[in-house]
């Protein structure tokens, strides 16, 4: 197929993926916001939010205080910040459009739909519960989107680049979640006699729509680094890095087989994969948390560059 | 303006049901009129949902537009359909012959019917393509030609389009359209389907291929982009057909061959179905600073690697200036009478023309021999008298620009307005496939209309609209 299209399809599929991730984002900080203070410690929520969302320093440069209208006109719709909720369906409309014959009608048109229903939406000032209904139809949007990809595309290169766009993104932003959050994963931060964390750790099984599925898994209360072992290493839990990479990995053969020829991005996700099955959850928090998930990030932005350099270019 | 005299085409003149409307006519009777509206917003509803939309240049705000849809259909009976077949095939055949002689021997010069200056100082001739010969001789692969009615039985050709005729993706989603909102009629009624067309296209498109293509050719739709204001038919007909939509920057040329960057490495290309004017298909050729073209295209071409469709040069036969020549044109190369006929044309660069031109001024239409899409055009019985005589200086200035045409009464079909069901003015445009083997038309074409009343303007970019058009056997 045409670079240009798998580059469209693979970007598209990234912004559709951020927008979900944003609103989760917004979500859970939403919930955790409205907790009395002994319940959700002292941490501003709305600047973990932005932190999570990456994009601290447009942030700042923008609003002087990360108070919740500001955190949430940033996220949603701000001209000053390219990574808008707003701008994320632009751009992944507009790279549709620029591929619509690379995408099937059903994909499109859920696209279209969101980008109308946005357009006739008053984003400015909403209530918290127009929020919620908003943030609740962007994951609808990407849930669907991620849905029709599967029902209804040719499974062909251009669904395993829609694919890769789609995990690549949702990797880093999965990592980039438990970075932000990671003191509080700590084992030593298991607090003594009271549930301080507690709301913590469960908003980010909440914000990656996992936290029912956490009990199923682990049958037990939930424990910091059990969070953290269930967001990295168990594959049973599709959103885990293990398993992201897992998939990364299973497109990038098909496309080597499809095309005959293994590259630089094969190798460096089998590396990758590789890494993540040979650990343990202890030997992480022994080398570091952070350290680990920082490594992960950097190299995950790598494996970008080798599929963008192999194939989009 | 036109009043009792025009004729419709549901309600003839006398307001008696024609053939072949029958139907159509029952079904609005039998819709209460809260009904029609309903499905009119169904019908946007569709086209706005599925991004059948246009691209309105300089206009800030709604930058994606509708084209307005009416729900109503016009009706062609498969007799009067199949005379118009005829007259299209034969004028498309002429027009081919017609480019093939201007860039070869000019023996319709040496006959003295066509003068040698509207061929030379035409805008469109492109010295570049003299002796040389595209694959089976056909220059115009795709045409649209467009044709007004103002009687049962008078059809005319008011224009044709050699260059890129857009507007075929309206045609056929008009159809899927009306499908959606009025199964019953396609159940009573047998009419004529058009979905074939992408198939007809690409198969005229592997017609041509050069000779140097492999067995089966690789053929590609080279759209401008997204901007562009047909955007979404060089899409909907890439993906019709099953192949590549390709931008400028897509394709390279290396040793006179066409290729396309893939995720594969570099492809060749056979066969360019090309959206992008002349001027802009390669900066080395054509205009420098074309930033849609791909530079070393037309050396590819001809070299004979890769076709190109249309043909570069074909807008020296759709001038309106060639166009009052056409009647002539067709006889001299076909030897026959034309079945479809010309309007009446003055040529003001005639010193004997553009006198009755100015005399009569205010009953014409004057036309811009190198303007399209409604823009410079005057319709004298609108006019006012500024305009009028505003008009009358351009023509003296630069006579040989214009031709004027007498004020026709175009045939009406009924629509749905605010009002109800009213008359609007229609013309028809079908698209004429040409390849190596042989001439397709798919039966229909796309009916224009002038969506406010009275108007005889129906381009969409001022405001017209369109409709599903029906070739129902009786």
């Amino acid at each position: 197929m045409l670079s240009r299209m798998a580059d469209s399809l693979y970007w598209l599929s990234r912004y559709v993926e951020r927008a979900e991730n944003l609103a989760r984002i917004l979500d859970v900080a939403r919930r955790l916001s409205a907790l009395p203070s002994s319940y959700a410690g002292t941490s501003n929520e709305w600047e973990s939010a932005i932190a999570t969302a990456a994009c601290s320093q447009t942030f700042e440069a923008t609003y002087p205080s990360a108070t919740r209208e500001n955190v949430v006109k940033f996220i949603v719709d701000s001209e000053a910040n390219p990574s808008s909720i707003k701008a994320c369906i632009e751009i992944a409309r507009a790279n549709a459009r620029s591929v619509r014959t690379a995408i099937t009608t059903e994909m499109w048109e859920i696209l279209n739909d969101a980008w109308n229903d946005m357009h006739r939406l008053e984003l400015a000032n909403m209530s918290d519960s127009d929020l919620s209904r908003f943030l609740d139809s962007v994951k609808a949007t990407s849930l669907r989107f991620d849905g029709a990809a599967y029902r209804t595309m040719l499974r062909a290169d251009q669904y395993w680049f829609q694919r890769l766009g789609t995990t690549i993104e949702r990797s880093d932003n999965m990592a980039r979640l438990l970075d932000v959050k990671y003191h509080v994963l700590l084992p030593e931060k298991e607090p003594v006699g009271g549930g301080l964390d507690y709301f913590q750790w469960t908003s980010i099984l909440r914000s990656v729509n996992a936290l029912t599925s956490f009990h199923w898994v682990y049958r037990e209360n939930v424990r910091p680094w059990l969070v953290a072992d269930f967001l990295i290493l168990r594959r049973e839990q599709p959103r885990s890095l293990i398993s992201t990479y897992s998939s990364i990995n299973e497109y990038l053969d098909q496309i080597a087989d499809a095309y005959g020829r293994q590259g630089p991005a094969q190798r460096r996700a089998r590396s990758l994969l590789t890494r993540l099955g040979n650990t343990d959850m202890e030997s992480i928090f022994q080398s570091g948390l952070h350290e680990f998930l920082s490594e992960f990030i950097a190299d995950n932005n790598e494996l970008g560059r080798d599929i963008s350099q192999q194939y989009l270019l | 303006m036109t009043g009792k005299s025009c004729f419709d085409e549901m309600c003839g003149f006398d307001g008696s049901i024609r053939g072949g409307y029958e139907a159509v006519d029952a079904w609005i009777k039998s819709s209460p009129p809260g009904l029609l509206a309903n499905r009119r917003r169904e019908a946007e509803h569709f086209f706005r949902r599925v991004g059948i939309t246009f691209n309105v240049y300089g206009d800030q705000q709604g930058t994606e537009r509708l084209i307005p849809f009416d729900i109503v259909p016009r009706v062609l009976t498969s007799t009067e359909w199949g005379r118009l077949r005829q007259g299209l095939e034969q004028r498309v055949r002429a027009l081919n012959a017609f480019i093939a002689d201007v860039y070869g021997e000019r023996k319709i010069v040496a006959a003295g019917i066509v003068p040698e200056e509207l061929i030379l100082q035409n805008p469109a001739f492109q010295p570049e393509m003299t002796q040389f010969r595209p694959p089976g001789d056909v220059y115009v692969q795709i045409s649209g030609i467009d044709i007004v009615r103002v009687d049962p039985d008078t059809f005319y050709v008011l224009e044709d389009n050699a260059r890129t005729p857009s507007g075929v993706s309206y045609m056929l989603e008009n159809r899927e359209a009306m499908l959606r909102l009025s199964p019953e009629l396609f159940s009573k009624l047998r009419i004529a389907p058009i979905d074939n067309y992408p198939d007809a296209l690409l198969q005229t498109l592997r017609s041509v291929a050069p000779r140097s293509a492999s067995g089966e050719p690789t053929i590609v739709l080279l759209t401008p982009g997204p901007f562009n204001s047909a955007y979404y038919e060089h899409s909907f007909l890439a993906d019709k057909m099953g192949v590549e939509l390709v931008e400028g920057r897509d394709l390279f040329v290396r040793d006179n061959i066409v290729y396309m960057r893939t995720t594969q490495g570099p492809k060749r290309v056979d066969v360019i179905y090309r959206r992008i004017d002349d001027d802009f298909l390669d900066p080395i050729a054509f205009n420098p600073t074309s930033m849609l073209g791909v530079p070393g295209l037309f050396s590819a071409y001809k070299a004979g690697r890769v076709t190109l469709a249309n043909a570069v040069g074909t807008g020296v036969a759709d001038d309106k200036a060639i166009y009052s020549y056409m009647p002539e044109i067709l006889k001299f190369y076909l030897g026959q009478e034309p079945i479809l006929k010309n309007v009446p044309t003055w040529r003001c660069r005639e010193p004997e023309a553009l006198k009755y031109v100015l005399a009569n001024l205010k009953d014409l239409v004057v036309k811009e021999v190198s303007g399209s899409g409604g823009y410079g055009m005057l319709v004298g019985p609108h006019a006012t008298k500024a305009q009028l005589d505003d008009f009358a200086a351009k023509l003296k200035a630069r006579p040989a620009d214009f031709i004027a045409q007498p004020t026709l009464s175009l045939s009406t079909v009924p629509c749905v307005v605010d009002s109800g069901i009213a008359p609007r003015h229609v013309d028809l445009r079908p698209y004429v496939l040409c390849g190596a083997d042989g001439v397709r038309c798919v039966p229909g074409g796309l009916t224009r209309v002038a969506m406010t009343e009275g108007s005889l303007v129906v381009n969409s970019s001022q405001g017209g609209g369109t409709k599903d058009t029906w070739v129902v056997e009786v």
